[in-house]
């Protein structure tokens, strides 16, 4: 730790950020207007795979006020849509991604023409009149049909496979030698990331000029790619995101909208402006998930893992989105769990489908991999006849080995599997957690420990040469003290929602001896503070937070140095105590911030032979390795055997991701992420019938469980500090969400095994929960 | 989520939004809350060139008891009906959508809606209620039989606002009602709707059930109603009438419930909602 004695740091400090969005004073994309707007909106293509004939824009165009309406061969970009992940040794077979489809619309919601006017009814009124005719094409819907010999996505590719990769050894011999092995078929659903702000984009080309407004997650990298695309150099883009309501991975992309509002703003001289419609968010925002998994587990009788093999089909949709094809690998990494083993391999195949683009949502590839671990590991459990939770206490790495070299090749930063879950058995017990219930319920209890790779860095092994990521992941800050003492922080994450300006306050506040109310956090804007990567993989802490404290403690050096001087003492002899610097053993003598900044700014006479002005400092923090929280939860479910109906009676989760920052922002965190995954294990499906047309395109029919559907979730914490970082924090953005979805599944089949169910994919409605009891002859209440 | 452009009038007396309607046309529509209709516009499902908002028109509010008949005006919340001690009624209004759909929806606007996936359609058909709705050529009562055409479609005429509810007063029935959704604010994936009257000996005098989302119109479940009256009211008989709930029917399926798993649900909720019911009565 720092000087700061943790006045701040650990503290459950209420949220900065909430007042003004609370009153309503936020600042999102639709509250934005400029001198000159124009609106866009955007026509889609209603059918799942078509050729465009002919699009006759003559009705729109003659509307008041429409200046506009354009087509793919309308618009000329230097490039198309990026895909950022090129894996060294791996083909990705990647179409062409314009904006606007040119000649064939692949999946249903693709935009094929977009209209500009001076109003933002009318052009949804001039869209409607855009006459678009489309000759249909076969579609292939189905993720494996796709894959053997359906109708191409796309002809020029000649084959829907995206790609194929591998990562780990030769499981083979494992599951060989293994005494037990058990192979399971999973089925992990598409789900949509929902965010409550859809997306939202303004750009205004202005004397050579570019600024675009959008809710994103990447403003840095949005700008480099306007600057690819547009034929622009990034040093006339500035790219703002300002409040964001939200994106669970949804905004961490390059989207064809933003590009093109910054194409057309230079094309017709006018700022433009877009606001996405729920119905557009759910057709055309990225979607999550959609696996179909062969895993073979082998296991000796007594119990100790021997092999795992997981073998992956996943949708990319339509198209290869920013990072679609990485996102199943981030799962293999993580696959060996909690568990030793003597292999564990992953094979992952892409494939095209006439379906809206994959990529990351919440958890990206680890929920996937959690739920197969977890749920095979409760599948062993019951072939081997050995209670799940003893079984997971057998395999457990030791505490006494990390860091630990998995047989995948990462390197687990720190642990303590046995204690979390020891923790979570004080909470829950599982024999009070079974049975028929008073009312002829079925309930039941499921586990998963788990842990995930996060802090996302380190670039040594996520670059262009090793993983394939075509950029750096680290992070930088910039901590400026003013001259009167305030400090504004420049991060270069993008804070959307997760309260992350509270927690970096807090972090400096310590440093500096100065309230975390005077402390300004400033994100999301390209054109102040350094470089920076943005918020995804639950990197903004472990990453970003160091880099803020690596940067605060430069200002905090050359703090010491100046009172040091100015009090005639060795700059070592300086302590922060009390919220001023004093010289050890002579408290009264100390100086606050503000009076150093003071002698910073007005230097004559006040600053050391040599010493440069001023009170900043910059950090840019490249982690060394990737940080790997970890958990233990327990789900308990009720049955009702005559509906199917599964109602999540409790949840307990007991989990590590270092020493906390601030509490309220953990717990809210985990809170979110368990919703997440028992929306996606309960409710949640983002599904297309067999001609590709969309079922779920609203929230009426995508069910988002609310409070009302979730029990009061029972949290608790171990602390095991990463030595990767010196904050020792892990990052804890998308635990919740990988690990839940496998301890709701483990609980409903936990309370379904007495009647003959044994295994079960997602998602479990009443309807799926109930076939397979019907299958089982049912159960009578 | 932008709907077409239409205009809005909010007349001060029935006649003149009677007149602004037959004025408007045929795409001219009543506004009795808007829970229904404005997300249909904005999703483009429904596009009227003109709402007549019933806000400001007096005396469509409240209810009122007498002679055996409760009258409820049309513009009644439906916070108000659930908090009422109209029994059936108030239960199945009690779960409607959320708090905040039950304090501005009302009675007259869901069942002019005619959504068979409401709750109170089957309510008033189960009831053997009617509507009061006045028009061009006066006023007539449609007997809830005939007021619910087809899917989304009912008797009124074009040119007609549903003034008032009438249903017989509860005293002396028990109801029970069950509804199965995935979440608490969803329509019913199906519900069932029950009125029990006991006769002196305990047995059924006269029973009432109505089906939810069983069809393109609400139902009533006449061959388990038949099954049930004039016998004992032992958890047999009550099991026994609900097995044939789903008799004639021939429901919607969808995503989340194919039509042997609705047929299937009617059973099991027509039992429940029954022995709530006989508990009450």
């Amino acid at each position: 730790m720092s000087e700061g004695n943790g006045t701040h740091v650990g503290q459950r400090m209420r949220r900065k950020e909430d007042p003004p969005l609370l009153q309503g004073k936020g600042n999102y994309i639709d509250d934005i207007a400029l001198p000159g707007m124009l609106f866009a909106a955007f026509v889609r293509s209603p059918e799942a795979h078509a050729r465009i004939t002919s699009i006759d824009a003559s009705a729109a165009l003659a509307r008041d006020g429409v200046h506009a309406v354009l087509a793919g061969n309308d618009v000329d970009l230097e490039a198309g849509l990026p895909l950022a992940w090129v894996p060294p040794g791996v083909e990705i077979k990647a179409p062409e991604h314009w904006p606007l489809a040119k000649e064939v619309a692949k999946h249903v919601g693709d935009p094929v023409a977009v209209v500009i006017g001076s109003d933002k009814y009318a052009v949804v009124d001039a869209a409607e009149d855009v006459l678009i005719e489309y000759d249909p094409l076969p579609v292939v819907v189905d993720i494996e049909a796709a894959l053997e010999g359906g109708p191409l996505v796309h002809d020029d590719l000649g084959t829907n496979r995206v790609h194929d990769w591998s990562l780990g050894g030769d499981v083979e011999s494992a599951l060989g030698a293994a005494e037990v092995v058990i192979e399971r078929r999973f089925v992990n659903h598409r789900t949509a990331g929902a965010p409550i702000e859809p997306r939202g984009v303004i750009a205004d080309y202005r004397a050579g000029d570019l600024t675009v407004w959008s809710s994103t997650q990447i403003p840095n990298f949005l700008r480099i790619f306007l600057a690819v695309q547009l034929g622009m150099t990034e040093d006339r883009i500035r790219v703002i995101a300002p409040d964001v309501g939200g994106a669970f991975g949804s905004k961490l992309q390059i989207y064809g909208e933003e590009i093109l509002l910054a194409w057309c703003s230079r094309k017709l001289g006018r700022p433009v402006k877009w606001t996405e419609t729920r119905s557009e968010n759910m057709a055309a925002t990225h979607h999550g998930r959609d696996q179909i998994a062969y895993v073979k587990m082998g296991a000796s009788r007594d119990g100790r893992f021997a092999g795992l093999h997981v073998r992956i089909i996943a949708d990319m949709g339509a198209y290869a989105m920013f990072l679609g094809p990485l996102i199943p690998s981030l799962g293999a990494f993580v696959m060996p769990g909690c568990y030793r083993w003597d292999a564990v391999r992953t094979d992952i195949t892409g494939v095209y489908t006439n379906k809206m683009g994959t990529d990351a949502i919440r958890g990206a590839g680890r929920p996937e991999a959690t739920h197969y671990i977890e749920v095979m590991v409760d599948q062993m459990a019951a072939e081997l006849g050995i209670d799940g939770v003893e079984l997971r206490r057998r395999n457990f790495i030791p505490k006494e080995e990390f860091p630990y070299d998995t047989p995948v090749g990462m390197t687990y930063d720190s642990g303590d599997y046995q204690a979390t879950l020891a923790k979570l058995l004080e909470h829950v017990d599982p024999a009070q957690e079974r049975g028929r219930t008073a009312d002829g319920k079925l309930r039941g209890i499921g586990f998963s420990t788990w842990t995930e790779i996060c802090g996302l860095a380190p670039s040594r092994a996520t670059g262009p040469a090793t993983l394939g990521v075509q950029a750096g992941l680290w992070e930088s800050a910039l901590v400026r003290v003013q001259v009167t003492g305030s400090v504004t922080v420049y991060t270069g994450t993008s804070p959307h929602g997760q309260g992350l300006e509270t927690a970096f306050a807090q972090i400096v506040a310590d440093r500096l001896g100065v309230d975390p109310q005077q402390i300004n956090v400033m994100h999301g804007d390209t054109s102040q503070g350094p470089q920076g990567l943005g918020t995804y993989g639950s990197r903004s802490l472990a990453v970003g937070g160091e880099a803020i404290a690596r940067a605060t403690e430069k200002v905090v050096a050359k703090a010491r140095e100046i009172v040091a001087h100015k009090l005639e003492a060795a700059p070592e002899d300086i302590e922060l105590r009390d919220g001023k610097f004093s010289v050890k053993g002579s408290p009264g003598s100390g100086m606050s911030l503000a009076e150093v900044a003071g002698l910073a700014y007005i230097p004559e006479g006040n600053l050391p032979e040599g010493m440069e002005p001023g009170l900043e400092q910059t950090a840019f923090y490249d982690p060394d390795n990737f940080t790997f929280p970890f958990g233990a939860h327990a789900a308990v479910v009720e049955v009702d055997p005559e509906t199917g109906k599964v109602d999540l009676v409790r949840y307990v989760a007991v989990d590590d991701c270092g020493p906390p920052i601030n509490p309220n922002l953990i717990d809210g965190q985990i809170h979110g992420g368990i919703v997440h995954a028992v929306g996606q294990a309960l409710f949640e499906q983002m599904a297309y019938d067999e001609d590709g047309q969309l079922l779920t395109g609203s929230f009426v029919s995508y069910a988002l469980p609310s409070a009302a559907e979730l029990p009061s979730f029972e949290l608790d914490r171990t602390i095991t500090p990463s030595p990767v970082n010196s904050l020792g924090v892990k990052g804890v953005g998308e635990a919740g969400t990988i690990a839940a979805s496998a301890a709701v599944t483990n609980a409903v089949i936990d309370a379904l095994r007495p009647v003959g169910v044994d295994f079960i994919n997602m998602p479990l409605t009443p309807m799926r929960v109930w076939g397979a009891l019907q299958e089982k002859g049912g159960v009578t209440a | 989520m932008i709907p077409a452009a239409f205009d809005y009038v909010a007349p001060e007396s029935l006649d003149a939004a009677l007149a602004a309607l037959r004025e408007g046309g045929e795409d001219a529509k009543v506004l009795a809350g808007g829970h229904s209709l404005v997300p249909l516009m904005k999703l483009r499902l429904a596009a009227p060139s003109l709402l007549v908002d019933l806000r400001r028109v007096p005396g469509l509010t409240g209810i009122d008891r007498s002679n055996g008949t409760v009258r409820i005006g049309a513009m009644t919340r439906h916070h108000d009906v659930a908090t009422s001690d109209l029994g059936l009624a108030a239960k199945a209004a009690a779960t409607i959508a959320d708090q905040q759909v039950r304090n501005r929806g009302t009675i007259g606007g869901t069942l002019a809606h005619g959504d068979p996936a409401s709750d109170l359609p089957a309510v008033l058909l189960a009831l053997e209620g009617s509507v009061v709705v006045r028009g061009g050529s006066g006023e007539r009562e449609i007997a809830a039989a005939d007021m619910f055409q087809d899917y989304l479609t009912t008797s009124l005429a074009e040119d007609e606002i549903l003034t008032e509810v009438r249903i017989p007063s509860p005293d002396g029935w028990g109801a029970g009602y069950a509804k199965f959704n995935r979440r608490v604010e969803d329509w019913a994936m199906v519900a069932v709707c029950a009125a029990v009257r006991k006769a002196a000996d305990g047995s059924c005098e006269d029973v009432r059930i109505g089906l939810t989302n069983m069809g393109g119109t609400p139902l009533r479940a006449t061959a388990a109603e038949e099954a049930l009256r004039g016998r004992g009211l032992d958890a047999a008989s009550i099991a026994s009438a609900a097995g044939q709930a789903a008799e004639g029917t021939d429901p919607p399926a969808d995503l989340n419930a194919s039509e042997d798993y609705k047929r299937h649900l009617a059973r099991v909720l027509c039992r429940r909602a029954l022995e709530e019911a006989v508990a009450a009565a």
